[in-house]
C-alpha cells in the first residue's frame, strides 16, 4: 500500500520539483511535507481517540484509534519515501535516505514507535495501552511541528561528507528501534504505576500483561541498541579513525546501554518485578531522551548533525 | 593464618562475582562517563585555568578530569568490571554447562506432582504408544527429548532453549573481550613508560625534529592514534599524539606526501567531499604507492590506517594593498603576506606585528535571509522542503590576521576579498574583534560606480584633511544659500558652522558631534540640531568629493542618488574608522592558495578483538533475551499421564506454552 502510494506520488512529479505546488495530490496530500504533516495530525487524533476510548471503555473508539495510528504510519512512510525521491530531484548528488538530520529522525522515531506498539497491540489483543504510548509519539509530533514552524527545519539538506556512507542506513534505523522501544517501555511503566495505585486500573490490561510488554519492549530495544552501537562503532572506525572516541553521543549511548543492561540483570537474574522496575523504565526515558536530544542541545562533539 | 587468607580470598571472590557488585560497577562507570561529557575533554590547559581558577584547576587535574577516560581510576573501574565479569563466568560456567546437557532425568514422580505447572490426563493408550506420539509432538515444538523407561511405563524428559545459556557465555565473554581490546588500543604502555620515567610528554612549541627521543615513540609502537597537518607539496614522517597539556611524536615507518587537497562543493555551497591525493614513500625514499583518501574512505598501509580528518590553510601567499585610513591622501602601498607567518608594520605610533592567521577561499554566509519566509505556516504545512536556506551564499575568499601593537595587545581582523551587496549597494567588508569569543564587528566601505574603493578613500582623505576644510565649508555655504545671500554675514556664519562641524567630525566621527550637541543645545532642540548637522555634513561631503576629484584630475561627480549614497556611506564608514582599532585597512588583491590536509593515522590492534567481542555480544544478547529455556517432563503410566513444565522465567509466553502443551496432551490421550 505504502509502496503503491509512494510510487503514485513519485509519478506525479514528472521529475520536476515544482510540481509539488501544482499537482493537487502532491500539494495537499502526498508531497513529503504534506504527508508528514498529515501524519502529525493523524497521530494527534489517534491519541485523543485512544484516550476517549479508554475513558469511555469503548472498544469501537479504540479500534478507530488503531486505524488512525495505522493511517498515520502509512502516511509517515509515504512522506519519508517521497522525501527520499525529492532529495534526488534537488540534485542527484544531494539525494540521500531521509535519516540524516534531527527532523527526519523524529519522523522516523514516530513511525518506529507506532509500529512497535501496533505489533504489541495485535500480539496481546489489547488496545488500552495505545493511550499511553501515543502520548510519547504526540510529544515527538509536537517537537516536529515546533521544529518545522519555528526553526524552519523541514528543509532537505545535502549530506556533510562524514555522513556519506551506507553505514548510516543501518546505524540510524537500528538506533531508533532502540529509542522507540525504550519510550514504549517507559510509557508502560507509567501505566503500570497508575494501575498499581488503582488509577484507571479497571480500564487497563492486567498488571502482568503491562509488565510483560514492558520487559519485551526493553529486551527488543536493548538488542537493537546493542547492534546500533556496534554498527556506529564500525562506522566511526571508518569515518573518524577509531571505533570509540568517547564523543558525548557515544558516551551517552553507553550510559543508556548500561542503564538497560542493569535493568535486565535485575529482572532476569534477581527475578525482580513490580513498581521498582516500572519506575526505572520510566526514568530510563529521561536518560534516553538526553542521549537522543539533550546531547545535541547541550554538548558538542563529533555527532553534531542535528543542532537545536 | 592460612585459613584466614583463604577466607579473605573467598570473600573477594564472593564480592567480585556478586550481582550487586557488578551493578554498582555499571552505575559508577555510567556516572564517571557523564563527567567526561559535561566537562569538555582534552582542551588546552589554559582554558581550564581560566574556567576554574588555579585552585580547582589543579584539583581537577589531579583527579584526571581533563581526560577522564584515560585516567587511572577509570581504568581501575574497567579492570574491576572485567574481573567481576570473568569471575561471574568462571563461577557459573561448570554449572551452566551441566545444565545445558542435562535432561534432569532423575526427577521423581513425587516432585513432578509438586510442580506449579502440571497437567494430568487419562488415557487408554499403552505408555509406549503415547510416549512415541508425545515425543513426536515435543520434537515438532523444538524440544530435545529423552525417552526413559521407568517402572510401570515411561518418562519423557525434554528441554528446549539451551542456547539461552550459551548466550550468557557469549555476552559476558564479549564484555571481557571488548574491554581487553579497548585496553590494547588505549595508552596503557605509555602510561607505564611515563611512570617508569622512560618517556615523557613534550610541552614546548618546537620543530618536531628537535623533539628529544624521550618524547618520541618508535615506529614499532603497537597502538597509537595521532594526527598531522601536511601542506600541499610537503610531506611528513611523524604524527603528533596529544597527551594532557603536551604531545608526543610518533615516528612512522613511512613518509606521507600530500600532492593535492580538494574540497568538492554542492551547488548550494556546502562542502560535499574532502579528498587528499597522497603518496607514500618508504624510509629509503622509494615510492610505495599513491592513493586518494577521503572522509569515510581511509587507506591502510603497514597496519596503519590513514584518515582524512580535517583541513587548514597550508601557507597561502597573499597579495595585499594597504590603505592608511587616517592619511589625507588616497594612496595605497603594497604588502605581501603568507598565512602562518608574521610581518612588521612600521608607523608613526610604533612598530606593530601583522600575524597572518588564516585564509578561507569560501565563505558561506547567511545573506539577506528573508524574515517573511521564516515561520510561514503555509510553507511548512504543504510547502517545498527545498526553499529553505536559499539565502546561504558563498561570498568568496577572506583572510584573517592579527595586528599586535608594541605592548603585545592584539586585535583580530577578517577581511573579505570581494565586495558584498547590502541594501542594494556594494561594500568592502572588514571585520574586527578584540577577543576570539566575540563576534566580528564590520567596517563597511562603499564602492564607487566603477566598483572601486578609490572614491571612498579620496573623500575620506578630503574630510580628514584640515587644509581643505575652509574651501569645503566655503563651497558648501555658497551652494546652500540663494544667490542674494552670497557675500552676506549669513554666508560667513554658515561657513563657520560647517567648518566647525567638519572639524568635530574629523576628530572622531559622529561621536564628538553628538557630544557637542548634548553640551550646547537644549534638550528640546537636539533632534533638530542633529538633523541639521547631518545635512551640513552630507552637503559638505559632496563638496569635499568635488574638490578631491578635481585634485585627482577626474571629472566632477554627478549630483545623483548614487553619489548621495556614496557620501552618506562614507560618513558612516569614516565615523566607524575611529573605533576600527587599526590605522590601516588591508585589501586582498590576489592570492596563491596553499592548502593543508589534516590526516589522522591510527594503528589499532585491539580493533579485531573488539569486533569479535561485538559479534559475540550481539549473538549473546539475542540468545539470552529471545531464547527461553524450558523443560518438560511427561510421566506415562498405563492409563495415566502427568505433564510438568518448568522454566527459569515464568512469563506470559511460558503460561501460554504450558496451556498449549496441556491441550496437546489431552488430544493425544484421546
Amino acid at each position: 500500500m505504502v509502496g503503491a502510494v509512494s510510487l503514485f506520488a513519485v509519478s506525479q512529479y514528472h521529475g520536476d520539483l515544482a510540481r509539488m505546488d501544482e499537482a493537487f495530490f502532491l500539494k495537499y496530500l502526498i508531497s513529503s511535507q504534506a504527508a508528514i504533516m498529515w501524519m502529525c495530525a493523524l497521530f494527534g487524533l489517534a491519541t485523543l481517540t485512544y484516550w476517549a476510548g479508554l475513558l469511555a471503555r469503548s472498544e469501537f473508539t479504540m479500534k478507530t484509534g488503531s486505524a488512525l495510528t495505522w493511517s498515520a504510519v502509512a502516511l509517515g512512510f509515504i512522506g519519508l519515501m517521497v522525501r527520499w525521491y525529492e532529495s534526488y530531484l534537488i540534485g542527484t548528488d544531494v539525494g540521500h535516505i531521509p535519516v540524516s538530520n534531527l527532523y527526519e529522525v523524529f519522523v522516523l522515531f514516530c513511525l518506529i514507535t507506532a509500529m512497535l506498539y501496533l505489533y504489541y497491540e495485535a500480539r496481546y489483543q489489547t488496545r488500552q495501552m495505545g493511550a499511553f504510548v501515543l502520548l510519547v509519539i504526540s510529544a515527538a509530533v509536537g517537537f516536529i511541528l515546533w521544529y518545522a514552524l519555528d526553526r524552519d527545519a523541514q528543509g532537505i539538506q545535502p549530506l556533510v561528507p562524514a555522513l556519506k556512507s551506507w553505514w548510516m542506513k543501518l546505524h540510524v534505523p537500528a538506533n531508533f528501534i532502540g529509542y522507540g522501544s525504550f519510550s514504549i517501555s517507559a510509557m508502560l511503566g507509567a501505566a503500570y504505576l497508575l494501575a498499581k495505585r488503582g488509577i484507571l486500573a479497571s480500564r487497563l490490561p492486567k498488571l502482568e500483561v503491562i509488565d510483560d510488554i514492558m520487559y519485551k519492549s526493553i529486551a527488543i530495544g536493548f538488542a537493537f541498541f546493542t547492534i546500533a552501537t556496534i554498527l556506529g562503532a564500525m562506522w566511526a572506525a571508518e569515518a573518524w579513525g577509531g571505533y570509540w572516541s568517547w564523543d558525548p553521543k557515544e558516551t551517552w549511548a553507553l550510559i543508556v546501554w548500561l542503564n538497560y543492561a542493569a535493568w535486565l540483570h535485575i529482572r532476569l537474574v534477581k527475578g525482580l518485578r513490580g513498581p521498582m522496575l516500572a519506575w526505572w523504565a520510566l526514568g530510563g526515558l529521561i536518560v534516553t531522551t538526553f542521549a537522543f536530544l539533550g546531547v545535541n542541545m547541550f554538548l558538542s562533539g563529533l555527532h553534531s548533525y542535528g543542532t537545536l | 593464618m592460612n585459613s584466614s587468607s583463604h577466607s579473605f580470598g573467598k570473600s573477594v571472590f564472593e564480592l567480585l562475582s556478586s550481582m550487586r557488585f557488578a551493578i554498582s560497577l555499571l552505575s559508577i562507570l555510567a556516572v564517571a562517563s557523564i563527567i567526561g561529557t559535561v566537562l569538555k575533554q582534552a582542551e588546552p590547559y589554559n582554558n581550564y585555568v581560566i574556567q576554574f581558577g588555579p585552585f580547582w584547576f589543579e584539583a581537577y587535574e589531579k583527579l584526571g578530569l581533563y581526560d577522564v577516560y584515560h585516567a587511572a581510576w577509570f581504568l581501575v573501574i574497567l579492570t574491576f568490571l572485567v574481573a567481576s565479569t570473568s569471575v561471574c563466568i568462571y563461577r557459573n560456567a561448570p554449572n551452566f554447562a551441566r545444565e545445558m546437557k542435562s535432561f534432569r532425568e532423575h526427577v521423581s514422580e513425587q516432585s513432578l506432582n509438586a510442580f506449579k505447572h502440571k497437567h494430568e490426563a487419562t488415557t487408554t493408550q499403552t505408555p509406549e504408544a503415547l510416549a512415541a506420539s508425545a515425543q513426536r509432538y515435543l520434537e515438532g515444538q523444538g524440544y530435545k527429548v529423552k525417552n526413559l523407561p521407568r517402572e510401570e511405563g515411561v518418562l519423557l524428559a525434554a528441554r528446549a532453549g539451551s542456547w539461552n545459556r550459551v548466550g550468557y557465555f557469549l555476552a559476558h565473554s564479549a564484555i571481557v573481550l571488548i574491554c581487553i581490546g579497548g585496553l590494547m588500543d588505549g595508552n596503557l604502555i605509555f602510561k607505564v613508560q611515563q611512570l617508569l620515567g622512560t618517556k615523557k610528554i613534550e610541552t614546548r612549541d618546537i620543530p618536531q625534529s628537535q623533539v628529544p627521543a624521550i618524547s618520541r615513540l618508535s615506529p614499532s609502537n603497537p597502538s597509537f592514534r595521532g594526527s598531522v597537518q601536511i601542506p600541499e607539496g610537503s610531506s611528513a614522517d611523524v604524527v603528533f599524539l596529544n597527551v594532557a597539556d603536551g604531545y608526543l611524536v610518533q615516528d612512522l615507518p613511512f613518509t606521507v606526501a600530500l600532492k593535492q587537497f580538494r574540497i568538492e562543493h554542492y551547488t548550494t555551497g556546502q562542502p560535499k567531499n574532502f579528498e587528499s591525493d597522497i603518496e607514500l614513500f618508504d624510509r629509503s625514499g622509494k615510492k610505495i604507492r599513491s592513493a586518494t583518501i577521503a572522509v569515510n574512505h581511509p587507506l591502510i598501509q603497514d597496519g596503519i590506517a590513514i584518515y582524512q580528518a580535517s583541513f587548514a590553510d597550508g601557507g597561502t601567499r597573499l597579495n595585499l594593498r594597504g590603505w592608511n585610513l587616517f592619511a589625507p591622501t588616497a594612496s595605497s602601498f603594497p604588502i605581501e603576506g603568507t598565512v602562518h607567518q608574521n610581518a612588521t608594520l612600521t608607523s608613526a605610533a610604533g612598530d606593530s606585528t601583522l600575524e597572518f592567521i588564516d585564509f578561507r577561499p569560501f565563505n558561506i554566509e547567511d545573506i539577506g535571509g528573508d524574515a517573511a519566509a521564516r515561520g510561514n505556516a503555509m510553507s511548512v504545512l504543504g510547502g517545498s522542503p527545498v526553499g529553505d536556506k536559499k539565502h546561504l551564499r558563498n561570498v568568496g575568499p577572506s583572510f584573517q590576521y592579527k595586528l599586535r601593537d608594541s605592548r603585545g595587545q592584539a586585535r583580530e581582523f577578517s577581511n573579505y576579498m570581494l565586495p558584498l551587496e547590502l541594501d542594494g549597494r556594494w561594500y568592502m567588508m572588514s571585520g574586527v574583534r578584540d577577543a576570539p569569543n566575540e563576534a566580528f564587528r564590520y567596517l563597511r566601505m562603499p564602492l564607487d560606480a566603477d566598483g572601486n574603493l578609490e572614491s571612498f578613500m579620496r573623500l575620506r582623505g578630503a574630510l580628514l584633511d584640515p587644509a581643505l576644510r575652509p574651501e569645503i565649508a566655503a563651497n558648501f555655504a555658497h551652494q546652500a544659500l540663494p544667490q542674494n545671500a552670497w557675500g552676506t554675514e549669513i554666508e560667513g556664519k554658515l561657513t563657520h558652522s560647517a567648518e566647525q562641524v567638519l572639524a568635530l567630525f574629523a576628530q572622531g566621527g559622529f561621536q564628538p558631534l553628538g557630544k557637542f550637541i548634548e553640551e550646547k543645545v537644549p534638550a528640546a532642540e537636539r533632534e533638530k540640531a542633529a538633523g541639521t548637522y547631518l545635512r551640513i555634513l552630507e552637503l559638505a561631503g559632496f563638496e569635499a568629493l568635488k574638490i578631491a576629484d578635481r585634485q585627482a584630475n577626474l571629472p566632477p561627480p554627478k549630483a545623483d542618488d548614487a553619489t548621495g549614497w556614496l557620501v552618506r556611506d562614507t560618513l558612516n564608514s569614516v565615523s566607524d574608522m575611529f573605533v576600527y582599532g587599526a590605522p590601516i585597512y588591508l585589501q586582498l588583491m590576489n592570492y596563491d592558495e596553499v592548502k593543508a590536509s589534516g590526516l589522522q593515522l591510527t594503528r589499532s590492534p585491539g580493533k579485531k578483538v573488539v569486533y569479535f567481542g561485538s559479534l559475540l555480544l550481539t549473538l549473546g544478547v539475542f540468545f539470552m533475551l529471545f531464547v527461553r529455556e524450558r523443560r518438560v517432563w511427561l510421566r506415562i503410566k498405563p492409563g495415566h499421564a502427568l505433564l510438568a513444565m518448568s522454566s527459569a522465567k515464568h512469563t506470559i509466553d511460558f503460561e501460554k506454552e504450558f496451556t498449549q502443551h496441556a491441550q496437546a496432551l489431552d488430544s493425544l490421550t484421546k
